[in-house]
């Protein structure tokens, strides 16, 4: 195996063993007994421009009918040029991802560059090729490399689409309404923020599963700009009520101290070698 | 486990719960359903596919495209599931490619056809690809060879694949004739597939052509608009 190649995922990584049994109980059950996992319920949008790439995300991670965060990052960091958005089950996005960022590190260390997008792409495919589906993973990959600016959607069956402009995740409808609208090629770098940012809102107000603040990160040949918050949820409560309480405000009813008989069995002094 | 085994789930259905904010098209697997088509003609081969990519009821990709390279002069144009087809034909790429190398010389269509019916024989039933494979070479010139789901390989002068191609058999059997030269082959291509995407719902977008001869590869495209239009209703 060459050096500057990438490092196999481990057997021990997913283990799939459950699956069958889990499908099998849940239709012997009938009826939502199994636990749910947390899905981020998402819109997520990326579009091309001039200098670079756009994308943008939403921030509410939904467990079933509730709100479990509500400032959930989701455009994840892969390399200094690369960024994806994830939309699917929260573990499953933000692991494949992280497990993709460190092979591309070990990549760039062994190879002195920046890694290619269409790489990255081909390791996810790959990945979530092999396992068929079971991760629930729906990937925008944008980024800026040596042979341009790139913007790339990984399906949980492994499969690749090479767009121009994407929305993926339960809002994606109001959000892609909104790119088909407004997207041209070539677009200036406050347009596009602008583009994306009026998708991203047109899915949190369109879809129950996506809410509360936009955030934005635009790739250029120059560096990152990852901005968090890029605009801020109208409905942001304001909390009245102070839930910091002071030292004393439990009042102690009974104290009881029990002392533990402690004795010395064995003393035994090592010394360091500090030669 | 003797019971769990009998009610294995069939891969592509299904990821997990079945979560109401979750859409019905964000747990269908997405599939190429699709028309594509291949024609031989003296010096080579013409080949065409239209551009959606479904998953379930929402176009995932209206300009996708169908048309892999999988060599300089052999194409697959493919159609069934994305995810299996796209890695069938990486898959099938990189066996060409070391084999060419090895035998330093181009390979043969038919030797690519022969790797994708291996690989769609092998694993039938998990996988489900219908793909054409179709190019030049020296010993046989332009031949398209049809490896349907379940891993079956023929050679025929024309053929016709995926979702749509049911509704034009009529039309490619009545005006297919042999000898046709490349430009009747590239008409009678974009006219079936522009019959095709009229009737069947899951084909539509542009239509991608492309030509393999000795000369190299030709790619075109035909827009929405300039479709060949044949209904007066």
């Amino acid at each position: 195996m060459a050096l500057s190649t990438v490092l196999e995922t481990p057997g021990a990584g997913f283990n799939f063993e459950n699956a069958t049994r889990n499908a099998a109980l849940e239709g012997l059950f009938g009826g939502g007994q199994t636990p749910k996992p947390l899905k981020t319920g998402t819109t997520i949008a990326g579009v091309v421009f001039k200098d670079g790439v756009v994308l943008g995300a939403d921030t509410r991670a939904t467990s079933s009918e509730v709100v479990a965060d509500k400032m959930c990052a989701k455009i994840h960091y892969i390399s200094p040029n690369i960024y994806c958005c994830g939309a699917g089950t929260a573990a499953d996005t933000e692991k494949t991802t992280d497990l993709l960022s460190s092979n591309l590190s070990i990549f760039s260390l062994n190879s002195g560059r920046n890694p290619r997008v269409v790489m990255a792409v081909n390791i996810l495919q790959d990945m979530l090729y092999r396992y068929h589906g079971q991760i629930g993973a729906n990937l925008i990959l944008g980024g800026v490399d040596c042979t341009g600016n790139h913007l790339y959607t990984v399906g949980p069956y492994g499969d690749i689409n090479k767009v121009p402009y994407l929305a993926m995740g339960s809002g994606d409808l109001a959000a892609l309404g909104i790119l088909e609208d407004g997207f041209k090629h070539n677009l200036e770098l406050e347009e596009a923020k602008e583009l994306v940012r009026a998708s991203i809102h047109a899915g949190i107000m369109s879809d129950l599963g996506s809410g509360n603040n936009t955030d934005i990160c635009v790739i250029t040949k120059q560096g990152v700009d990852y901005i968090r918050p890029y605009q801020e949820s109208e409905y942001k409560d304001k909390r009245n009520i102070k839930y910091r309480y002071r030292p004393g405000t439990t009042p102690v009813l009974t104290e009881k101290v029990v002392t533990l008989k402690l004795e010395v069995v064995q003393e035994a002094v090592q010394k360091m070698d500090t030669a | 486990m003797a019971a769990a085994a009998s009610m294995m789930p069939i891969f592509g259905h299904q990821i997990s719960s079945k979560n109401d904010l979750v859409p019905d098209w964000n747990r269908e697997e997405v599939s190429t359903g699709t028309t594509i088509m291949a024609v031989e003609y003296d010096g080579g081969v013409v080949i065409g596919a239209d551009s959606r990519t479904t998953t379930g009821a929402y176009i995932a990709n209206r300009v996708t495209d169908k048309l892999t390279r999988i060599h300089d002069r052999i194409y697959c144009c493919r159609s069934g599931s994305a995810a299996d087809t796209q890695a069938i034909a990486e898959v099938v790429s990189y066996q060409l490619g070391f084999h060419s190398v090895e035998l330093d010389e181009p390979p043969l269509v038919e030797t690519a056809a022969n790797l994708f019916r291996a690989s769609c024989y092998r694993y039938r039933e998990e996988l489900m690809a219908g793909i054409l494979v179709a190019g030049w070479d020296r010993r046989k010139g332009g031949q398209v060879y049809c490896v349907p789901i379940g891993g079956m390989l023929v050679r025929q002068p024309v053929a016709v694949g995926g979702s749509g191609s049911t509704y034009v058999y009529g039309f490619m059997d009545s005006n297919y004739k042999p000898g046709l030269n490349k430009d009747q082959c590239l008409e009678l291509t974009a006219s079936a597939l522009s019959l095709a995407m009229e009737r069947d719902g899951s084909s539509g977008g542009v239509i991608r052509l492309a030509s393999i001869s000795e000369d190299g590869v030709e790619r075109r495209v035909i827009l929405g608009d300039q479709l060949p239009r044949f209904s007066t209703h």
